[in-house]
């Protein structure tokens, strides 16, 4: 080493992504709230005070008190203990019913974005027809034909929600392809796995990450909607949707039983949509 | 010269087909087909440079990106050492590639952002086999050495990088493979007047050194000047006139050369003109004219240049592609 001083180590450059990503507080709120949701999914156990199935019978339907926090359901359960084992369902439901979807539409989206042609066209013409249909109905279809349950709503909500991952991915891929680097890969005898999936990818994943934080929201408000139509989690397991729709015959005089849940909703949603936002905000090339 | 030619290029013609809108398609009209190259011979000798000018549009560029394969060209041959390299693919085409490497125009978008530069140079070196264990960083630091990149450039992404270094770093990551033959596709006309010395000077070095033969395809006459043996110009998708640097530097013997080098701007007073030197624009490659391609805007223009496309033949110290070569005033 010549007697130069060199600069002193440079931070990684994850280091840095973080030091500006704590500095904003959309990210920080809803990194928090994903903390706390990822905690209660792992730890129910731990954390909730009761039973979640645990009937009491001396105190049905109460409002909530100190002893339970978001008052009782019908049996007497402990509505807090319920939301919180709902919690690891909800986050596996806004994880598996989105992470094959990516998968799949990555990739699929990927090869027709660079190969273009025929493929691109019969891919065009698939989704076409997949998004024609409203989603919530297609999938209810799908679980109506598959039968009601988790993995089946997991199949389904997949089925359909992979197109808007291939979609965007195939869009980010072509605009990349036409970069310069992408022929200079070409040149340099580079295979087309190694340009498209090396090369390019890295450089048109960013948004479809961004997607994903706000498709996890949007899969857990769809797991919800099917609890609560009965076509997904099946009772007396604690979900979110399942939980309103047995609170829901009571409205009137035990709101709770359907309000409590639809906070948890409503807070975890929240907290991937800001981090998402945060995300995308973040990743935004900037003079690159 | 009496070598054989490392690259030879026989008639070669590229067409892209507009794709047809549905009111063409119904009303049977024919695609729209441009043709940014018609009928190309070239020559490149071994160790030579070999300029390549022309205006915007006239198939520069096409003519580099089917020389190191990105296009493949409708008609015609090129052949490298003799063997047609024409459509190759898989492990026969990566040999090609590996002897014959391209650089490109624009230093923003060459390098893929989130490689280090380490990481792409290695890439090219492992993907070839061309070291392997601990020779391989060795052979990065040699790389960066005769780029002349500062040191601990390695370990640095692309945008930290200023537009004549990562011009530079595209040389590293060609030269990693070894090659014979450099295609340089308007390499340093996205940068500052002061950094393209800096580049062109390092490339005429590098080809010194290791021998390389380069084909540069530029716009900017200056430029092609200094740096090539042999300049070819470039009109429609043909080359119109072909010879020593020097030579036809200083007499041109086409027509179309010599409205190219008048229109290049003088520091001379006395050799300000009143006149522009070419009138009318390049025709659209979408409709070439029968004939010889310049005759709509030539001013020596007869009958048999609307007819009859005029083949290369010697003129002056080079070839040209001119009906009247011989005729012409001061020729």
């Amino acid at each position: 080493m010549s007697a130069v001083t060199l600069p002193a180590a440079r931070p990684s450059r994850l280091k840095a992504f973080l030091a500006r990503a704590f500095a904003k507080p959309a990210f920080v709120t809803g990194f928090a709230i994903l903390v706390l949701s990822l905690a209660l999914a792992l730890f129910p156990g731990v954390l909730a005070p009761y039973d979640p199935l645990a009937f009491d019978l001396d105190a049905i339907q109460q409002g909530p008190s100190l002893a339970h926090l978001f008052g009782t359901d019908n049996f007497g359960r402990d509505m807090l203990s319920r939301v919180i084992w709902a919690y690891s369902v909800d986050m596996q439901m806004a994880f598996f019913a989105t992470v094959f979807a990516l998968l799949i539409g990555v990739t699929t989206g990927a090869i027709v974005g660079y190969y273009g042609g025929i493929a691109d066209m019969i891919f065009g013409r698939c989704v076409d027809a997949i998004i024609t249909f409203p989603f919530l109905v297609l999938v209810i279809a799908i679980v109506a034909v598959l039968g009601p349950g988790l993995v089946n709503m997991y199949v389904a909500i997949t089925a359909v929600n992979w197109v808007y991952y291939a979609r965007l991915t195939r869009a980010e891929i072509m605009a990349q392809k036409a970069n310069d680097y992408a022929a200079a890969g070409r040149v340099l005898g580079y295979s087309d796995t190694r340009i498209i999936f090396r090369h390019l990818l890295p450089n048109a994943i960013s948004p479809v990450i961004v997607y994903w934080m706000t498709d996890m929201a949007l899969a857990i408000l769809l797991g919800s909607s099917l609890g609560y139509l009965g076509l997904g989690a099946q009772p007396p397991a604690a979900e979110w949707g399942v939980l309103i729709a047995e609170g829901r015959n009571f409205l009137m005089t035990a709101w709770w039983m359907s309000l409590t849940p639809g906070i948890a909703i409503v807070v975890t949603g929240l907290g991937f949509s800001l981090l998402g936002d945060a995300l995308a905000d973040l990743l935004r090339p900037k003079g690159r | 010269m009496s070598l054989a030619p490392l690259l030879s290029i026989r008639d070669l013609s590229m067409r892209f087909t507009k794709p047809r809108s549905l009111a063409d398609a119904v009303a049977r009209r024919p695609r729209k087909v441009v043709s940014a190259l018609n009928g190309v011979e070239l020559d490149v000798m071994p160790g030579e440079t070999l300029g390549i000018v022309g205006e915007s549009g006239c198939g520069k560029s096409t003519l580099a990106r089917c020389i190191a394969g990105l296009n493949r060209p409708t008609a015609g041959d090129i052949l490298f050492e003799g063997e047609s390299v024409v459509g190759l693919k898989g492990a026969r085409r990566r040999a090609y590639n590996r002897r014959v490497q391209m650089m490109f125009q624009d230093p923003y978008t060459s390098l893929n952002p989130r490689m280090t530069v380490r990481d792409a140079l290695e890439e090219a070196i492992t993907v070839h086999g061309m070291r392997s264990g601990a020779a391989v960083g060795r052979r990065v630091e040699e790389l960066l050495d005769l780029v002349r990149l500062p040191e601990g450039a390695a370990d640095k992404y692309p945008h930290e990088f200023s537009g004549g270094q990562r011009q530079r770093i595209g040389i590293a990551r060609a030269l990693a493979l070894e090659p014979t033959c450099l295609v340089a596709d308007e390499l340093v006309s996205a940068l500052d007047v002061s950094v393209q010395a800096q580049v062109v000077n390092l490339l005429m070095e590098l080809q010194d050194t290791l021998g390389l033969t380069v084909l540069f395809v530029a716009h900017d006459l200056r430029l092609v000047r200094h740096v090539s043996h042999r300049v070819a110009v470039i009109y429609l998708g043909a080359i119109v006139e072909i010879g020593p640097s020097g030579p036809l530097f200083a007499n041109p013997v086409h027509p179309y050369s010599r409205a190219l080098l008048a229109a290049a701007p003088s520091l001379d007073p006395a050799k300000r003109r009143r006149k522009p030197a070419i009138a009318g624009e390049l025709p659209s490659p979408l409709d070439v004219p029968p004939g010889c391609p310049f005759h709509l805007r030539c001013p020596h223009a007869g009958e048999i240049c609307r007819r009859e496309k005029p083949a290369l033949r010697p003129a002056g110290a080079g070839l040209a592609a001119c009906h009247f070569a011989e005729a012409l005033p001061g020729a």
